[in-house]
Order: structure tokens, then sequence, then C-alpha cells
């Protein structure tokens, strides 16, 4: 029997930023897939176009600063945003609306507060908050899921021609969690059987779309890149808010646990988007805050908020309390006195 | 103290200390009535107007009002002139009065209003109390119009709407449409819109400002004509 015995260093190198933005980029693959067959082409052309004008506007603002351009461009840290904007937008967006998205994320929410690594907010939720505000209506124009209607999702001509042209026209039809928002009144079963865009948990393609991510996310926890406190926090967070609010039956109460936790972007911001290093909480238990925090806000704006889903506004609130939750959070230093008196 | 000259009181209210971007006082009716121009340079009017007023009328009693009870004084004062231009627009200027709201009345809680009649009129003769109260007005109103321009440009992609509500009915072609079937942006208009700008505004005056600077001081470090090596311990001013 062989007991190799490895010389130290036995540490392995660890992901440098550029590493860690692959493989962040790498797990957003199963959601957008999903996406891409639910919604069309939408979402790959959203994406593509964000990415061109992310590292545009990156190179732009680094050469502005005087900084090394290709050497922050190759961290990837502006194409993950680009992407996750991308995601976040309706499919089949017309291109200025990503384009403003994506000047705002990178020009001001990262570069005016420092670059890469000091931004205070996530820079793809701060372009879509700024787009959801500027823009209501496209914002929240969704295309009808694979399946309602007869008829396929747009494929790539056509979703090029949404983006750039804007004279295709193409079915919409409001998300799960809108219905749920404007059909207070009926009874949930009602709801789900005249709506064709529900599905088996949540709505029809979201439950897939939000699987994708939940399993992107899996791997990324596998590989080390964040801890599970701020994602399962905020999953049970939101899954508790949910369950106490929800008799059973009547629409006006919320919908099931399982549907928030299967619908719109929950999947998205657990795994991708709270767990961005710069912008959130840093030790163990503020990471348990943070998302706990984030999950609760997110309930209670989908719930009793003006917008249907709340995941982009409530990132940006639990941002501002990073530092607070921080403060508060600070490990002891080993020798030193609970309550830090020496 | 001693009097400044008016071309400093000058500089100062344009642009050393402007009120808006360097004092950084009265940033509630800068940030809330900047959506267009006319608003602006409604708001801004009021408030030069108010402000020569109070800074006269300050200056006039500054011998006669004791310090313990100069500031209840200086506010009564402000809120007579208040008063007088809200009359004045609700007069002539009854829409544009209806548009501004809450915020003329407000005028007499501007900080620039106070802010000057303590620290300037309070201590200086009539005329150049008037000069400092008429530039800083001027100063405050040209950021208010700036703001405003290109609030009203990026969310509605016009600019000058609207100007008859001030300048009677021939001024309502002066509406300049720059891109037609343009889609409003909300954040320009909304108050978070005119945080970002006002940001934009005073980092470009800061950029400006070292820009001269950085000039000035390559200027100064030239080596006099003549001397006989250079002086490299501290700086000949």
């Amino acid at each position: 029997m062989l007991l190799s015995t490895p010389t130290s260093p036995h540490a392995h190198t660890p992901l440098d930023t550029s590493g860690l933005m692959r493989l962040v980029i790498l797990a957003t693959l199963p959601g957008v897939a999903a996406l891409t067959w639910f919604f069309g082409w939408g979402t790959i052309v959203n994406i593509a176009f964000a990415s061109l004008i992310a590292l545009a506007c990156e190179a732009f603002a680094l050469y502005l600063r005087g900084r090394r351009v290709m050497f922050y461009l190759r961290d990837c840290s502006a194409l993950v945003t680009a992407i996750l904007l991308g995601i976040a937008l309706p499919p089949g967006s017309p291109w200025w609306i990503i384009a403003v998205g994506i000047v705002f994320a990178i020009l001001i929410a990262k570069q005016l507060y420092g670059g890469m690594g000091y931004n205070p907010f996530n820079p793809a939720m701060a372009g879509y908050v700024v787009l959801l505000i500027s823009f209501p209506l496209e914002m929240t124009r969704w295309l009808s899921p694979l399946g309602t209607f007869e008829g396929s999702v747009p494929g790539l001509m056509e979703a090029l021609q949404l983006c750039f042209g804007g004279g295709f026209d193409a079915h919409t039809m409001a998300t799960t969690l809108d219905v749920f928002k404007q059909g207070a009144g009926l009874m949930v079963a009602d709801v789900w059987q005249q709506n064709p865009q529900f599905g088996r948990w949540g709505g029809l393609g979201w439950e897939w779309v939000n699987i994708g991510f939940l399993a992107g996310g899996c791997y990324l926890l596998h590989r080390g890149v964040f801890t599970w406190h701020a994602p399962m926090s905020m999953l049970i967070a939101l899954t508790a808010m949910a369950a106490v609010f929800y008799d059973g039956g009547s629409s006006a109460s919320g919908g099931s646990p399982l549907m928030h936790l299967l619908s719109g972007a929950t999947m998205l911001g657990a795994f991708f988007i709270i767990t961005d290093p710069v912008s959130s909480a840093v030790s163990t238990r503020g990471r348990l805050i943070y998302g706990a925090l984030a999950g609760v806000l997110v309930y209670v704006i989908r719930r009793w908020g003006n917008y249907p889903d709340a995941v982009a506004f409530a990132v940006l609130i639990v941002n501002f309390a990073a530092p607070f939750i921080d403060h508060y959070t600070m490990p002891r230093t080993y020798g030193h006195n609970r309550g830090g008196s020496d | 103290m001693a009097t400044p000259s008016y071309k400093d009181i000058t500089v100062n209210g344009f642009w050393k200390n402007n009120p808006a971007i360097v004092q950084l006082l009265g940033l509630c009716p800068l940030l809330a009535v900047t959506a267009s121009v006319v608003n602006a340079l409604g708001l801004g009017l009021a408030t030069i107007l108010v402000l020569l007023c109070s800074n006269t009328a300050v200056s006039l009693i500054r011998n006669l009002v004791s310090d313990a009870v100069r500031l209840p004084a200086f506010v009564m004062i402000i809120a007579a002139a208040v008063t007088v231009t809200e009359l004045l627009m609700q007069a002539y200027t009854y829409e544009l009065y209806q548009i501004l709201g809450i915020f003329l009345p407000l005028i007499t809680t501007n900080c620039v209003i106070l802010g000057r009649a303590d620290a300037f009129a309070s201590k200086n003769p009539l005329l150049p109390s008037m000069t400092d109260g008429l530039m800083m007005g001027l100063g405050f109103t040209a950021v208010l119009l700036l703001l405003g321009a290109m609030r009203e440009l990026l969310g509605t992609g016009a600019i000058f709407a609207d100007m008859d509500l001030l300048f009677g009915p021939s001024a309502a072609t002066w509406k300049i449409v720059l891109v037609e079937g343009y889609h409003d942006f909300l954040l320009a208009i909304l108050p978070p819109g005119a945080f970002i700008f006002c940001g934009l505004i005073i980092a470009l005056k800061n950029r400006i400002d070292s820009g001269i600077k950085a000039r000035r001081d390559a200027l100064r470090e030239k080596p006099i004509k003549g001397a006989k090596r250079v002086r490299v311990t501290g700086t000949i001013s």
C-alpha cells in the first residue's frame, strides 16, 4: 500500500478574481438555458449586447481614471455585471434600455465609487432599479412562456428584431407574481386554473429558471466561491414569511412558500446577487443577518409594495445596511475579552 | 472684517462660494423644483428677489439690532420678503405659483438667505450687501437653470417647455424638441436624478478648479529668470 505524503505547501492556489468570476459566469448557464428555452433567445441577446456595452464602459472609465485597462478588464467583473443585468431584464428589451442600465451600472454605481471592490451597491441591481423606476412599462413586460400559446417563443432573429428593430409582435403576459398581486379575492386554485402561465409549483418556466439558478448556486457553493450563510438564511427567511402569511387558499394571502421560492428572481438573488463579496456583509454572523433581512424584505415588497418582484429593491436596501451589520457583528479577536473592553 | 471688493463678491457668488454647489445650501428647493427650466427659473427669480430684499433690509438695521435677537429679526424680514414675492407671483404668474406650491413659502427656510443675512449683510454696508444678495442669488439661479436644463433635456428630450407660464403667451413657442419621439426618462425627472446631476455638476466644478490650480502651480514653479540657481527650499510668492 502506498501512503504518499506530499510535501508542503498543502494549500492549493486560491482562485483569483478572474477565476472566481469565470466560475460565476459558468454557474449562470443552467438558469440562462432555462430562460432561453421558455422565453426565447431574448435573454442571450440581452446578455451579448450588455456585455459589449459593459466592456466598452469599463474600458472608457478605466482609461479616464488612468488605470491599467487590460488588467482590470481581464478580471471579468464587468462581464458578470452585464450577464446578471442581462438575465434580470425582460427578454426582448429594446437596446436603449440595456444601454442605459449598463452605463449606469458600470459608470455610476461601480466606477464612480472607485471601481472593482469599492462599490457599496451591487452594480447590476443598481442599474436594474434605475431602469425599473425610469421605464416601468417596458421593464414589466415579460414575454409569455413556452406552452401558453400556439406557436413558439422568439428565435434568434426575432429576438434581435425585438431588441434593435422594435417592429416585431410577440405575446406578453403577466408573470405569476404579478397575477397574485392583481388578483386578490380569488382562491389560489382558481387563479392557478384560470391562468395558463402557472406551472407545477410556481410560474410556468419560472420554476425551471429558478431550479436552474439553484443548481448553479449549489455548484458555486460546492466550489467554495461563497459560504452557505447568506443564501440559506435568505431562502429560509422568505419561506418563513410566506408560510406565516399564507392561509392555504386565498390569493390575497400571497401564495405558498414554494411558489415564492420558485418564482421571480428568488434563486438568482439568493445565489448570485446577495453573495456579491463586495457589497454584502463580511462576517459569518453578519451574513446570516444580511440574508435574513433580504429574505424578509423580498416578501414584504412583493406582498405589500407596488412592484411585482422585489429582489432588486431588497438587495439595494440590505447593501445600505451591510456596513452597519458588519459593525455590530465583528468577530471577537482571539485573546480579547468579550465586549471589547481590552 | 474689511468689506470685500465688488469683484470678489461677484466671484464668490458665482464660483468660489456658490451657494448651491460649494456651500450646498438650499438643497431642498434645488432638488425638488428643477425638473424643468421654467420651474427652475421661477424659483431662481423668486430667490434673487428675496435675497436682495433681505440683504438690503438686514444691512440697514445691522447697527440697531442686538446680537441676542438678530436671528429672529432676520427671519421676520425674510418672511416678509417671501410673502411679498409670493403675492407678486400669485398676481402675475398664477400657474407657476401653483406648480411651485409649497417651495415658494419654503424660501423662508432656505439656508442661503439666512446664511447671507447673518454672514454678510449684518456686517457690511448697504451697497456691498445688496451686491452680495444679487450675486449669490444669480449664482444660485445659474445652478438651478443648469440643473433644470439637464434634467428636462434628459427626462423629456425637449427643453424650454411651458415658458409661457413665466413670459406670457408669446413664449409658448419657445419649446425646442431635440429628439422626436423621445421616451421619457423618469429617473432624470424624479428627485434621485436631481441628486445624481447635482453631484455631477459639483464634480465638474472641482475638476475645473483643480485644473486651474494645476496650471497656476505650473506657472509658479518656473525658475526666476536670471537667478543663479534654482531655489529648492520653499516657494517664492
